[in-house]
């Protein structure tokens, strides 16, 4: 385990929401990988079953600011401004993943993409784009 | 499925009178005396709404108000103790979703199309958030519906969201039956 990998592994464990969502985090690069196990309480709607959107979502805006905390080489989490959710698929009762890209860091303000996606990287279920307040370290 | 139906979004007089009305036969199933608990009913049925400890506190005007109770497993930032952005969202697309089923003529699963969210401040670490939620406009295949997050008052939010839902088929059908 690289310093960036057991750092951001280490910030994670101490988020409690993370640890709730079952969270893992994987790293290539500076590129940071982080996947949602299945599990039974994070099913929206039983009857699909399908997953609920705001666990989807959650899931890519803790990728975006741990992305973003990667790119601007910060100890602390970035705020979200503002985030909007495009819900593309029904989530399948397996596990979800996520990839952020930072597309620009201002001085204050950061724009961020991220993409959840389950059995297809290429047919992804959710999108985001969002906004987020850069931490003073 | 007529605009005119739903015209009491804009004015909650007409929605009171409808109900006065039609007791029998509520147009909305928004409507009746047990809305609440039917409401508090599809709060249950949602596993991750219950993981979250999600309530219905009521309905108000046509609005939809809920709690997300403070809980240290919810926080996403260690450091204050600031309830985690993935918590507002959650709640608050749930409550805009029941939001657009209490505007149907009869229930049905809604899917989250998009929705936005407007953080203006973080929550207060150890208070509960609470919400309401409006759907202003409902169509035969989609729900419009906005919402505010707040601890004491919604003139000073947490955070502002719009949301749209696609009303699924059953409900299409229903839809368009009672039109024809």
């Amino acid at each position: 385990m690289n310093d960036v990998q057991q750092r951001v592994a280490g910030a994670l464990a101490r988020i409690p929401y993370a640890t709730f969502l079952g969270l893992r985090a994987e790293i290539k690069g500076d590129e940071l990988t982080l996947t949602m196990p299945f599990g039974e309480h994070l099913i929206g709607n039983p009857m699909l079953p399908a997953l609920h959107g705001g666990a989807v979502g959650a899931l890519m805006e803790l990728t975006a600011l741990t992305q973003l905390a990667i790119a601007s080489k910060s100890e602390k989490l970035p705020k979200t401004i503002d985030v909007g959710f495009d819900y593309l698929r029904s989530g399948r009762p397996k596990d979800t993943f996520a990839r952020a890209r930072v597309v620009k860091v201002g001085k204050r303000i950061a724009n961020v993409q991220a993409e959840a996606w389950q059995s297809e990287r290429g047919a992804p279920i959710a999108i985001l784009h969002g906004h987020f307040l850069l931490a003073d370290d | 499925m007529t605009d005119r139906q739903f015209s009491w979004f804009r004015d909650p007089s007409i929605m009171i009178a409808n109900s006065q009305m039609s007791q029998d036969h509520p147009a909305h199933y928004g409507e009746g005396d047990d809305v609440v608990e039917r409401i508090r009913t599809m709060m249950r049925f949602t596993p991750h709404g219950r993981a979250l400890g999600l309530e219905v506190v009521g309905m108000d005007n046509g609005k939809v108000r809920g709690r997300a109770p403070y809980k240290p497993e919810m926080v996403g930032d260690p450091e204050t103790g600031v309830i985690a952005g993935g918590v507002i969202t959650t709640f608050l697309d749930q409550l805009c979703g029941m939001a657009a089923v209490l505007a149907m003529r009869e229930p049905s699963v809604v899917a989250t199309i998009d929705l936005r969210i407007d953080y203006m401040r973080p929550a207060e670490p150890g208070n509960d958030v609470l919400a309401e939620a409006l759907c202003y406009k409902i169509g035969r295949n989609v729900a419009f519906v906005r919402a505010v997050a707040f601890e004491q008052s919604d003139e000073n939010p947490i955070a502002h969201a719009t949301a749209t839902f696609a009303v699924n088929a059953p409900a299409r059908r229903r839809a368009s039956a009672a039109h024809e």
